[in-house]
């Protein structure tokens, strides 16, 4: 684990860097603690940037009650099925256009112009056709996810190695096994290195479709903290997103570990 | 050669490659080369000269411009079934085991997996990779590489064996173990190979006969020469008899022409 090699001292300073944006941060929004010198008012700080301390009593708040989590489930159940669905019809899509030339001449514009397109500008269509519930956010998310599953599967079975291939055939593969065991097995590498990408993305089209407009989900509770100017909500939001956010590459990398042990890795000398 | 049905007969073919710009190449020309069953022919020639494109026809991956294909007398019609092939490149499949790639072929043909694991084991042990088999190819040096290839082709038994220089890439003293080992493994069942090289003592050293292409394009058989040493042979040491020498010295008279004509011709690009 690449974790283990990081020394003592940096991890010190990465904290001590932390905590000491929080005190800053504290510090500066707190109505007593310094006399005010942008703000007329002491406590105009507080209202805009929100202060530390009631941050973390609110997420305190949200996770003691228990009221954060049916919240953080939806937002978390919209990535993984934005994910999964994204996921396997880019990988279907790329594998068909990738293999049939035909179908790629002509999907190629359409391709193109869907991708280069703004994705997020669908939010509002998406919520008229599957409503304001979970489906509308996995349908953004899925639009999201499946452009960049789908140009690395493409590009995966374009790379494929010309002697793997002619080998794979030499020895006795059917087209359908030649697409079991060498197509798929190749673009699913290229998968895997976008998946922290796709992942990522599918959380923020949760995320975005929620804010613009839900009845649940994390982006929803921001959405109505920032209704009610509540600032010290909407930076727990955030924190708790980014939280999660991290925990999900964590997963991400942790799979990818499983998954990949067939491709070499930097640094790694295990030779006879 | 005996009037027996050759294992593998090249007729008269030609391969004229055409770019997308209109530009044509020959690679080669009017090649006639017939492999008896069991025999082991090596095929050397400057670099550059259409061997491996040869190969690629014998293997029914290209088609040739003119002339015809028989294996075992019959015309070949898509891929060459009876034959195994050993890349000159790495062939391997990166996400498989070393064991996974081996039983590869057997996994293709339908056969019960833990027979094929067991043939497999049996092979890497062969190959003299025992206990290597949960290795993924980049965990193996290119040596071992070699062998599990080697492995995953000769596991299927195919009747003709065709390598593409499959030892080039290696050093000296592996190659010449590797070399060793090729050849007990062939004369422990003798099929009929085809071995490509542009190393004249590599060529001498394994073979039954050596046919020299001229250098390309257009390239086409000079010489053909049969190889009268004894069997078994130890490749390092095969290459210190008079017979050997003489050998070489009446193969390199054929071949030093094209060998110059193919630098210069490389010289002047």
């Amino acid at each position: 684990m690449p974790g283990n090699r990081i020394s003592r001292s940096l991890r010190f300073w990465q904290v001590a860097l932390f905590v000491a944006l929080l005190v800053v941060w504290h510090v500066a929004t707190s109505p007593t603690l310094l006399p005010p010198i942008y703000f007329d008012n002491p406590h105009k700080a507080a209202f805009f940037f929100g202060e530390p301390l009631k941050v973390l009593e609110r997420i305190w708040i949200w996770f003691s009650t228990g009221y954060i989590y049916s919240h953080l489930w939806v937002t978390l159940l919209e990535t993984l099925m934005a994910f999964v669905i994204g996921t396997v019809l880019g990988l279907g899509m790329g594998l068909w256009l990738a293999l049939s030339p035909t179908a790629s001449a002509l999907f190629d514009p359409y391709i193109k112009g869907f991708n280069s397109m703004p994705r997020v500008i669908l939010a509002p269509i998406f919520g008229v056709w599957f409503g304001l519930g979970m489906a509308s956010k996995v349908a953004l998310g899925v639009t999201l996810v499946f452009f960049i599953v789908f140009f690395n599967v493409y590009q995966g079975v374009r790379e494929v190695s010309h002697t793997v291939l002619a080998n794979a055939r030499i020895l006795g593969a059917s087209n359908r096994q030649l697409m079991r065991h060498v197509y798929v097995p190749s673009a699913m590498s290229w998968v895997f290195a976008s998946l922290h990408n796709s992942v990522g993305l599918a959380f923020v089209g949760a995320v975005v479709g929620e804010y613009l407009g839900s009845s649940e989900g994390v982006g929803y509770i921001i959405l109505q903290a920032e209704g009610t100017f509540d600032i010290n909500s909407v930076f727990a939001g955030i924190v708790v997103l980014t939280a999660f956010a991290l925990l999900l590459d964590w997963i991400v990398t942790l799979a990818e570990r499983r998954l990949l042990v067939w491709q070499p890795r930097g640094g790694e000398t295990e030779k006879i | 050669m005996s009037a027996a049905i050759p294992a593998l007969a090249l007729q008269d073919i030609t391969v004229t490659f055409v770019s997308p710009d209109g530009g044509r190449y020959t690679a080669i020309r009017d090649t006639t080369l017939r492999v008896a069953p069991g025999e082991f022919v090596s095929v050397v020639g400057p670099t550059g000269c259409g061997k491996s494109t040869l190969l690629n026809v014998a293997v029914g991956l290209l088609q040739p411009s003119t002339g015809r294909t028989q294996v075992f007398g019959a015309p070949l019609d898509g891929l060459n079934r009876k034959a195994g092939y050993l890349f000159q490149t790495e062939a391997l499949m990166p996400w498989r085991t070393a064991l996974a790639n081996v039983t590869a072929g057997l996994e293709f043909r339908g056969i019960e997996e833990g027979q094929a694991k067991k043939q497999g084991e049996a092979w890497l042990q062969r190959v003299g990779l025992g206990g290597f088999g949960e290795r993924y190819p980049h965990q193996l040096s290119g040596g071992m590489r070699k062998r599990v290839a080697l492995a995953q082709t000769l596991i299927l038994d195919p009747e003709i064996i065709l390598m593409d220089e499959p030892f080039s890439a290696l050093d000296i003293q592996t190659r010449q173990l590797m070399e060793n080992e090729l050849l007990e493994l062939w004369s422990a069942n003798r099929k009929s190979v085809i071995f490509i090289t542009h190393d004249l003592e590599e060529a001498i050293s394994l073979s039954d006969r050596v046919v020299v292409l001229s250098a390309g394009p257009e390239s086409h058989p000079i010489g053909e020469f049969q190889i009268d040493l004894p069997r078994p042979r130890d490749v390092a040491e095969i290459r210190l008899t008079p017979r050997f020498v003489e050998l070489h010295s009446l193969i390199w008279g054929a071949m030093r022409e094209e060998v110059l004509k193919s630098y210069a011709r490389q010289q002047n690009k």
